[in-house]
């Protein structure tokens, strides 16, 4: 029986593997020795009722499997464990399982309910986990059962789950291809997911399965590149090497305009005759169109997006980018890969010899790129040789005129190394270096006859052919010009031994015989002297180096020529005889063989080639960089061809979305990816948070200037992407923001530069607008602490509401203010924590000059106000946030007990500062739990967009819970319709903001109000003429209602009867200012400034009905 | 337009169409041992034989070292990608095409995982915990697809053994799988696990710069540049968000994260913040541009001559230090390959203690400290093998040496800040300069 051989090696393997043993355990120990059949034990082990008995026995099959040993006697005893309760029991029974169930298929039937079961439990690993296994086992009968199981797991609430069904459905094709329809299905489904966890895994399945339907790519195609960051490491390699095949069908060539002027000119310049099909084509295209040509905003997309992963520490994902440069990239950018791809070099040498291969096939098509890196490539000698080797041809096609000389003298020192190999590699370097480069061509040859002659024969015997047959090629170029070197290794005959060497210096000596007239017969008759002693190599060139001499001399060594045929006649070796015989026959004219006699010089003495030495790398990138057909320079099974470039471009509209969320946002729908998954996103958003708490005493307004200075531009950075972003998707709409980013930008610039040369001057313009940044920052701090809205915000915040509202006398004091913040960020670390609470106990060692004033604003702050308010006292303040409306989403009767009201909390939204923040306060009037609250199927309208607020799991009767979504409106009042669904019921709802919360505060300066108000003349100017009622005409009311109306910030103004306010809308960062002048009898006039006309138009009548109340 | 040129057109036409690939995915890994011994083999689909692995023994055979394996090998029906470290030899077959670094990489990210979970790398090591092993690997690679790789990840899904865990698993019968099913993969965070607690919260970071160098006989540098890591231990509880910022952060050329640095901060403002991973990890690795100069901390004077008549040579090296900031080089060992020829070497060392192994003919002398007012020297004579000539090469001298303290490319780390916790966490930064591959010719 199988189980007996194994008990020996068993024993063997199990007290090597120092685990437990079995006889430790106290309970089992005796079963065992008496036993003798270790299957049986195991057995045994397996229907115990002891987890640990079933763990031991579970344990020792799994290290049997590991080495290698049979184990499916033990089918039946493990799968009855499948349902057992212990997790690890049943994960060790799942690698059992599927190892063996395609051996014992019937069996393993009777696991199949216990994964149809685990597929409906509530735990999402577990479903996971299920149909791994289940998906793992390859059984065909259960095809039905997989293919349902995917399906299903593909509508997972889960993304984890749905990514394990896209890691399922290769499993399931490559068992019974005949799904492929079904499962394209199901891929389709998952590609439109918009998870990152889901990405990469169902591109893999996408590879396997259907790599040929490229058309699935199209409507995601830009959701990939948005996403790709933020997908896992192995996820972006696979969907940046399908976005390369998907380029190449998709966009045209970025190089085919260059390519008629430089292609030609750097051909001339080199020399080269290579020229792949992509240029020709590229170049033919060209020609007959001469349409000047512009990437394809998507295509830049790509490539833009792809960059910054050269940074990343996976080797593979930096390949998978450098590979998607070098074949889709103008020219000129993928300079940018060489860093990268040398940076890869300082890591494993497995690593090293792919990313050299790379680069070898890359530095002959683009030297340029890689010769500021040409140290990098110097070798040491503790490389390995493979290494050595691949660099040493990368620095070979990296020569040229400029640095051929550092790079002789490089190799020079190679030449002396003691591995052969190597030294073989390098003389044939030098070959290939004096071929291309024709300055170096004697440089070289002398010093390789140099050293031919320096050598001693026995130490080097290695490299000596090596070195003699690229002499004798480089030689071929221009033999007569080299007689003297041809002679000078004439005379080494008499040393060398090594056979290869010889025959090499005599093939060359009776090649050119007519350049060393006098010197070839001589080494003939030496050699004849000694022929009987010879190699057969040598013997055969030697009969060779004779026939030549008796066609080009025969007076001089006829005679010795017949010598040399007839030692050869009577050779042992049969190729000799017969090659003597042949000669014999050719050469020396007899009766019988005259017809080939006169062509007997013509056929010795032919002109040969001189030969190529070219790069074995030379032509490899018709092959996929970085792909292992690439590497083996061979097709690999399953290797799918880079397309070429398409000569026309395809419909470029395809990878339009209907839901035209894609086409115009798409930087803001990464910003809202990023949120799903708000690692990177809240980058930008908590840029601010760092840096208002870096602020430490020491560094006093140099700190603050600096990190004010960072903040704005990192905000700059936002502006820019965005304009980016609107190049690229110029649709009409866009367009005037374009025209005002344009214009904002170089004032912000200007403004950073003001505020850098003049530090902190009180009250002037430049501190009003530092201190927007401060209040930027503390915003945004909030946002990422997302407490859920009561109670926080840095005392610095306090200063600016404070500065900004009592004009010119508060300066001293928000200057004062200041110096009192640093001492509660002094905690280094701890900084946020004070931000959290020390807030409403005021620091006491510093003396405070208006604390009242200070918690004034404070209160103002914390009950969630973020505008200013000329009034100073606290009770009239407060009212105005009693102003903050609610709204109804959802009645208590039609949500069937369930009521939703929102209110515009007139926060920033953490994450995304382009959206409006909606509170939304649920209240469960039911008796029952509500679970699973979510927002699902957001209909928004075009470029608008929801974030969604995280799935409130579970909400207990009369339990009101409180939720923040963002909603980006596009400036707009248009409603957005969404669903919120229960675990039972779906309601639809819908969100229309007043025009007044489509906007954030802006401080500035009256001043900067005014030069802006200059800027939005005309048609950006509504005015409307209106009475105010007798209770709206004091300072504190006017200002009350135009706040609660509308998210303003006040500007200070000089005048007594105007007052001032600006805010930006939120979506486009539109300034919208308004003015209100007051005049006698009540009447007033309200103005309004701002380049959203509608919006304009909109808050005149909203003000003004406020006015009227 | 070329022949060949318009055969690749009419392909392309069909190429976008075929490409059915039906044995993809096919994933098997084999460990062997030094000896040849294939001690561990999983497979992932169907079960590969293993007489795949005499593709690979057949090439070890035919390279001279370990490391001159080809890490790529194809044979008839598959292709064994292999990597070699701590003398075990790990390798993957596949059977179709796949890029050959991300097997490679993935393969690295294995070893680099057992000798986190570990301590060690070792055939012992990995034959003591199989049932770990295959664990790890299971969860580590669905369907030829990576699925965890992060050892933050893995650690919650299977925790590692432990002294005390082995006793009480021994005693209890409780397992190393946690009971708890992981969160950590579908939090927002993929690095780091969940429900960290400490009660010491500390950070600490080692900046550690590398010089790789090659200097000619004369002493010149042919090139040197600095490679620079900063490794991290953050033990800190909860969800702590730092920020490390530096001096002169434009000193750093060409950078590399780990995937908790946010790119964008550092793109805008060159601040890396970051939610760490628990424990160790390599928070970046970078590349001083070339531009600065490259300090050289030490020289060494050489006099290796083998004279052409006797079969006697002349070796002395003397190690100075030059560049050194005003800090003690230390651990410094100087190997050298000597060629064939030489049989034996004797010498005096000032200092230190020297071996030369006839056999593999490497010199090695462990000089420890340099005392700048006594620089160690080695001195003394080779005898060469008798009748062959002299070797026409000298021997490249290989040096290793440590400074502590110093950031040979004068990078400083700004400050550390925390985010996110409310603790006040124990901070340190330790630099440290090596030698890279500092090679000396003569």
């Amino acid at each position: 029986m199988a189980a007996s051989p194994a008990y020996g090696e068993e024993k063997g393997g199990s007290s090597s593997l120092g685990e437990p043993e079995y006889g430790h355990d106290p309970a089992s120990g005796g079963i065992f020795s008496s036993d003798y059949k270790r299957h049986d034990d195991l057995k045994e082990m397996l229907d115990s009722n002891k987890d640990s008995l079933k763990l031991e026995a579970m344990k020792r099959i799994v290290a049997m499997i590991a080495r290698g040993k049979n184990a499916s006697d033990l089918f039946p005893a493990v799968v009855k464990n499948v349902a057992c309760k212990n997790i690890e029991v049943k994960k060790l029974v799942y690698v059992y399982l599927v190892r063996y169930a395609e051996e014992q298929q019937d069996l393993a039937l009777l696991s199949i309910s216990t994964f149809q079961r685990g597929l409906k439990d509530p735990n999402q690993l577990i479903r996971a986990s299920a149909l791994r296994v289940l998906s793992s086992i390859r059984v065909p009968i259960i095809v039905p059962i997989m293919m349902l199981a995917i399906k299903e797991a593909a509508s997972d609430m889960s993304p984890y789950v749905r990514k394990t069904a896209a890691h399922a459905i290769p499993k399931l094709y490559s068992l019974d291809s005949d799904q492929k329809d079904q499962l394209i299905e199901v891929i389709e489904k998952l590609l439109a997911d918009k998870t990152t966890l889901v990405a990469g895994s169902v591109v893999m399945a996408f590879e396997e399965v259907c790599p040929e339907r490229i058309d699935l790519i199209h409507k995601n195609y830009r959701k990939l590149c948005n996403l790709l960051i933020d997908v896992e490491e192995w996820g972006q390699v696979v969907i940046i090497n399908m976005l390369t095949r998907y380029a190449r069908t998709q966009f045209l060539s970025p190089n085919q305009n260059e390519s008629l002027l430089e292609e030609n000119a750097e051909k001339a310049f080199y020399g080269s005759e290579e020229e792949d099909a992509k240029d020709a084509k590229a170049e033919a295209a060209s020609l007959a169109k001469r349409k000047p040509y512009v990437m394809d905003p998507d295509h830049r997309l790509l490539l833009r997006n792809t960059k910054p992963l050269l940074q990343s520490r996976n080797a593979a994902v930096v390949m998978a980018v450098a590979q998607l440069y070098f074949h889709l990239a103008p020219k000129a950018e993928v300079g940018v890969i060489a860093k990268a791809l040398v940076r890869l070099l300082r890591s494993h040498s497995e690593v090293q010899y792919v990313v050299l291969q790379n680069v070898a096939t890359m530095s002959i098509k683009r030297r340029g790129m890689f010769e500021p890196y040409l140290k990098s490539f110097y070798i040491r000698s503790t490389d390995p040789t493979q290494i050595k080797i691949l660099k040493l041809e990368v620095l070979t096609n990296l020569a040229n005129e400029t640095n051929i000389s550092t790079i002789l003298r490089e190799f020079q020192t190679y030449i002396r190394s003691m591995d052969k190999d190597f030294v073989a590699a390098t003389i044939q370097a030098i070959g290939r270096c004096a071929t291309n480069i024709g300055k170096v061509r004697d440089t070289c040859l002398n010093g390789l006859v140099q050293l031919l002659s320096n050598r001693d024969d026995l130490a080097k015997a290695g490299s000596l052919p090596t070195e003699l047959v690229v002499i004798k090629k480089l030689l071929q170029m221009q033999p007569a010009q080299h007689s003297e070197i041809i002679k000078h290794m004439a005379k080494l005959t008499d040393n060398i031994q090594v056979p290869m060497a010889r025959a090499s210096i005599l093939w060359l000596i009776g090649e050119y015989c007519e350049h060393v007239p006098k010197i070839a017969p001589d080494v003939l008759r030496k050699m004849a002297k000694s022929f009987t002693n010879e190699e057969d190599i040598v013997k055969l060139q030697v009969i060779n180096l004779a026939a030549k001499l008796y066609l080009t001399n025969s007076k001089q060594s006829k005679l010795l020529t017949q010598y040399v045929l007839n030692l050869a006649k009577y050779d042992q070796n049969y190729d000799i005889r017969d090659r003597a015989r042949f000669i014999r026959q050719l050469i020396v004219p007899t009766e019988k063989s005259g017809a080939l006699n006169k062509y007997a010089k013509k056929l010795f003495l032919a002109q040969k080639p001189a030969p190529v030495l070219e790069s074995s790398f030379k032509d490899r990138d018709h092959f996929q960089l970085g792909s292992l057909s690439h590497l083996l320079n061979a097709k690999a099974v399953g290797y799918q061809e880079l397309p070429d470039w398409p000569d026309e471009a395809p419909d470029p509209s395809v990878r339009n979305v209907e839901v035209p969320e894609w086409t115009k946002c798409t930087i803001r729908e990464k910003r809202k990816e990023k949120v799903e998954k708000p690692f990177y996103s809240d980058s930008e958003g908590e840029s601010g948070a760092t840096e208002s708490a870096d602020s430490e005493p020491e560094s006093g307004s140099e700190e603050s200037g600096s990190s004010s200075s960072s903040g704005s531009s990192s905000s700059g950075s936002e502006e820019e992407e965005e304009e980016e972003e609107e190049e690229e998707h110029s649709e009409e709409q866009s367009e005037d923001k374009e025209e005002e980013e344009e214009e904002k930008r170089p004032k912000r610039k200007e403004k950073e530069g003001s505020r850098k040369a003049a530090p902190r001057s009180v009250g002037s313009p430049s501190e009003e607008e530092e201190e927007e940044e401060g209040a930027k920052k503390s915003k945004k701090k909030k946002a990422l602490q997302g407490r859920k809205g009561r109670a926080e915000t840095s005392s610095e915040e306090a200063s600016t509401s404070e500065s900004s509202s009592s004009g010119s006398d508060s300066g001293s004091e928000a200057e004062t203010k200041r110096r009192k913040a640093p001492p509660s960020s002094k905690a280094g670390p701890k900084e946020i924590s004070l931000l959290d609470l020390d807030d409403f106990t005021p620091p006491p060692p510093q003396p405070i000059p208006s604390s009242s004033i200070v918690s004034t604003s404070l209160v103002t702050d914390l009950e969630g106000l973020t505008l200013t308010d000329t009034s100073l006292t606290p009770t009239l303040l407060s009212p105005a946030f009693g102003t903050v409306k609610t709204y109804e989403l959802l009645h208590r009767m039609a949500g069937e007990g369930l009521a939703v009201e929102y209110c515009f909390s007139r926060r920033p939204f953490p994450g995304d500062p382009h959206m409006v923040a909606v509170q939304i306060q649920i209240s469960n009037n039911t008796d029952a739990e509500v679970k699973n609250l979510r927002v699902s199927e957001p209909k928004p309208l075009s470029g608008m967009r929801i974030q969604e607020f995280p799935e409130i799991e579970s909400l207990a009767p009369g339990d009101t819970a409180s939720v923040v979504m963002g909603i980006d409106f596009c400036d707009s009042t248009q409603a957005a319709n969404f669903q919120l669904c229960t675990h039972t019921r779906h309601f639809y709802v819908s969100i229309q903001p007043p025009v007044g919360e489509l906007m954030a505060p802006v401080f500035m300066s009256e001043n900067e109000f005014k030069k802006e108000q200059g800027k939005l003349t005309g048609m950006s100017e509504i005015t409307e003429k209106l009475t105010l009622p007798e209770k709206c005409r004091s300072d504190h009311a006017i200002v009350q209602q135009v706040t609660s109306a509308a998210n303003v910030g006040r500007v200070p103004c000089g005048a007594s009867n105007e007052y001032r306010f600006a805010a930006k809308t939120v979506t486009s960062g539109s300034l919208v200012l308004i003015t209100l002048e007051r005049r006698e009898g009540g009447l007033a006039q309200l103005t309004i400034n701002s380049e959203k006309m509608v919006i304009g138009t909109m808050l005149v009548k909203d003000i003004s009905q406020a006015l009227a109340q | 337009m070329t022949q060949k040129s318009r055969d690749r057109l009419c392909e392309h036409e069909t190429s976008v169409l075929i490409a059915q690939r039906n044995h993809l995915a096919e994933f098997s890994l084999f460990l062997i041992n030094a000896a040849g011994d294939i001690f561990l083999e999983k497979h992932w689909k169907s079960v590969v034989s293993r007489s795949v692995c005499d593709y690979f023994f057949e090439a070890q055979e035919r390279a001279s070292e370990a490391e001159n394996v080809p890490p790529v090998i194809p044979t008839p029906h598959h292709y064994l990608l292999s990597v070699y470290r701590h003398k075990i030899f790990f390798v993957a077959v596949i059977q179709s095409e796949v890029p050959p670094l991300f097997v490679i990489e993935f393969l690295h990210r294995v070893v680099d995982t057992f000798q986190d979970y570990f301590g060690v790398c070792s055939e012992v090591i990995i034959k003591d915990n199989v049932v770990v092993v295959y664990e790890v690997l299971e969860e580590m690679l669905d369907n030829g697809f990576p699925l965890a790789t992060e050892s933050n990840i893995l650690k919650e899904l299977i925790k590692p053994p432990t002294i005390l865990r082995t006793v009480v698993n021994t005693i209890t019968g409780s397992t190393n799988v946690g009971d708890q099913l992981p969160t950590g993969q579908l939090s927002v965070v993929p690095w780091r696990r969940t429900g960290v607690k400490y009660t010491n919260n500390e950070a600490y970071f080692d900046v550690i710069e590398e010089i790789d160098a090659i200097i000619d006989k004369s002493g010149s540098t042919i090139t040197a540049e600095i490679q620079g890591v900063i490794d991290a231990c953050v033990k800190l509880t909860g969800m702590p968000d730092l920020t490390l910022s530096f001096m002169n952060p434009r000193l750093l050329d060409d950078v590399s994260f780990h995937p908790c640095v946010r790119f964008k901060r550092w793109e805008s403002e060159r601040i890396l913040s970051f939610i760490p991973p628990d424990g160790n990890f390599r928070l970046l690795s970078y590349h001083v541009s070339a531009q600065n100069l490259v300090a050289i901390p030490v020289y060494v004077k050489h006099n290796i001559s083998f004279r052409d008549s006797s079969s006697l040579g002349r070796f002395e090296i003397t190690v100075g230090p030059k560049q050194t900031m005003g800090k003690t080089v230390e651990g410094v060992m100087v190997t050298s390959q000597m060629p064939k020829s030489v049989l034996n070497m004797t010498l005096t060392p000032s200092q230190g203690t020297h071996v030369f192994d006839p056999v593999t003919k490497l010199l090695s002398w462990d000089v420890g400290k340099i005392n700048p007012q006594k620089l160690p020297s080695l001195k003394g004579s080779v005898s060469l093998q008798a009748g062959t000539s002299k070797p026409d090469e000298n021997p490249t001298i290989n040096l290793q040496f440590k400074i502590q303290q110093l950031a040979i490319s004068g990078l400083k780390v700004n400050r550390l800040d925390m985010y996110g916790e409310k603790y006040k966490p124990f901070k340190g930064i330790k630099y440290m300069t090596k030698a890279g591959k500092f090679q000396v010719r003569t």
